[in-house]
């Protein structure tokens, strides 16, 4: 008895779809904490803070998500010695792995600084805070923006993974339908479709911020 | 008591040594140009006075008291000793205003409607109340670094600093910076200026010190100075910043 792909299947997949999105807000938030952390600590005088957060962002770049998810996921049931849900696990993966990107993206950004505003602000008689408050991050958060919102798009669909331990999100929700539709062909070009009908609004406006912005500075591309 | 002594300066950047026992004293009220070929020290000495250069060795006095390194000590003295620089360096994100009236606000805590008033207060001093509301990167470069001055200035300083502030600037945008300059010296602002421009500096500097591989090789009133060099360093600098010699630059200086 096989049921073929109709509208309940088609708003099980939109319900997914929000536990995709759902997972990508908490980790771009959780990530952005963690990762702006991250970044002021790059930058900063102390070694112990740089090597720290230097070997945290190596770590997480430098694995496949789907391991850290397995780690996370076995990790804590380990710890919990139970069968613990899926949810917790892929949402601190993905806000640490979120977290070590947007963590260099945005160190980058504060180091692309030139030295002469950290050295013309502090002959101001501006403390380290201020500094950053109302020279350096302003400036940072500008050229940050297109990049940051270049990977929120990597982000979502990068989530996907998550279905391979059990979380049911788009791709889950995609493969259990096609289990019993038999309709892969029919499925998996709908799933493809949502995904990109969240992924290119959003391509979309970080290539027009990008342009913006590089107005705003005057910046002139040649391409 | 001079407002700024050092005492036996010595600055290395690894194996080159950029500053070899300077000693100098500047009284308030006076004017002092710093002259010299490029990698002579000049810049260093000056960035050692408000602390962007920490010295090996010696002892610098700020109106009597040892400047010490901590970083709180360091953000009360530039309270105090004000730099202007080659670049602007000009906050690109804000406004004229708010790039005078940040540092006013932030580190001494003035508030809003007094931080403005002092924003048209400096700009006014610098010719330039019409661009309050503009953008950094929409003034032209002598304007910018007018701004810059400003905004030094705003933070009532009782010595200021400069780098080789017209150094960066189109020929035709000297003269504007220069004419501040003058204003600032004329109403009485203690001054110690890295500068090539030597017209400047030998009719409103008091003091002209020369300076040769990281020591001061020559100092005194610009009318002996330029004139007279004392030594071969000196009169060699002198011919080769002026190459149509020096009897007809004493006619342009």
């Amino acid at each position: 008895m096989n049921r073929s792909f109709a509208l309940p299947e088609f708003i099980y997949l939109l319900a997914a779809l929000r536990w995709t999105l759902l997972l990508s807000l908490v980790a771009f938030l959780g990530g952005g904490v963690v990762g702006f952390v991250v970044a002021i600590l790059r930058t900063t005088d102390s070694r112990i803070l740089r090597l720290l957060t230097t070997g945290y962002i190596q770590l997480f770049q430098g694995t496949p998500v789907l391991m850290q998810l397995f780690l996370f996921y076995y990790g804590l049931a380990v710890l919990y010695d139970m069968q613990v849900d899926a949810w917790p696990a892929v949402a601190l993966a993905f806000t640490l792995y979120a977290g070590a990107f947007l963590g260099e993206i945005w160190r980058g950004s504060i180091q692309a600084i030139p030295p002469t505003q950290w050295e013309a602000s502090a002959c101001l008689s501006l403390g380290y805070i201020d500094q950053l408050r109302f020279v350096i991050l302003p400036q940072a958060m500008r050229i940050s923006i297109p990049p940051t919102v270049g990977f929120l798009v990597q982000l979502v669909k990068s989530t996907s993974i998550a279905a391979i331990i059990g979380f049911v999100e788009l791709t889950r929700a995609g493969q259990l339908i096609v289990n019993v539709t038999f309709q892969p062909m029919v499925v998996y070009p709908i799933v493809a479709a949502l995904y990109f009908a969240v992924c290119w609004p959003l391509s979309q406006l970080s290539r027009s911020l990008e342009r913006r912005i590089d107005a705003d500075l005057g910046v002139k591309r040649h391409l | 008591m001079p407002i700024l002594a050092l005492s036996g300066i010595c600055k290395r950047f690894g194996a080159h040594v950029a500053l070899d026992e300077v000693s100098l004293t500047i009284e308030s009220g006076e004017v002092v140009a710093i002259i010299g070929r490029s990698g002579s020290g000049k810049t260093t000495l000056l960035r050692c006075i408000n602390g962007l250069e920490l010295p090996d060795r010696g002892e610098i006095l700020f109106d009597g008291r040892p400047v010490q390194r901590s970083r709180a000590a360091l953000r009360s003295l530039r309270r105090e000793i004000g730099i202007v620089f080659q670049s602007f360096n000009l906050f690109p994100h804000l406004t004229v205003e708010r790039n005078i009236t940040l540092a006013p606000m932030v580190a001494k805590g003035l508030p809003l409607a007094a931080a403005r008033e002092l924003a048209g207060e400096v700009l006014r001093q610098v010719g330039l109340e019409d661009k309050i509301g503009a953008v950094p990167l929409r003034l032209s470069g002598g304007q910018q670094q007018r701004v810059a001055i400003a905004r030094s200035l705003a933070m009532r300083p009782r010595l200021m600093l400069f780098d080789e502030i017209t150094s960066a600037l189109d020929p035709e945008l000297v003269g504007e910076v220069i004419n501040v300059l003058e204003k600032l010296a004329t109403e009485g602002m203690t001054m110690i200026l890295v500068t090539h421009e030597m017209g400047f500096a030998r009719h409103a500097a008091d003091t002209i010190v020369f300076m040769h591989q990281g020591r001061i090789w020559e100092k005194g009133a610009p009318s002996r100075l330029f004139t007279a060099p004392a030594t071969a360093e000196l009169a060699s600098f002198i011919d080769a910043i002026l190459p149509v010699g020096r009897v007809v630059s004493d006619a342009v200086l």
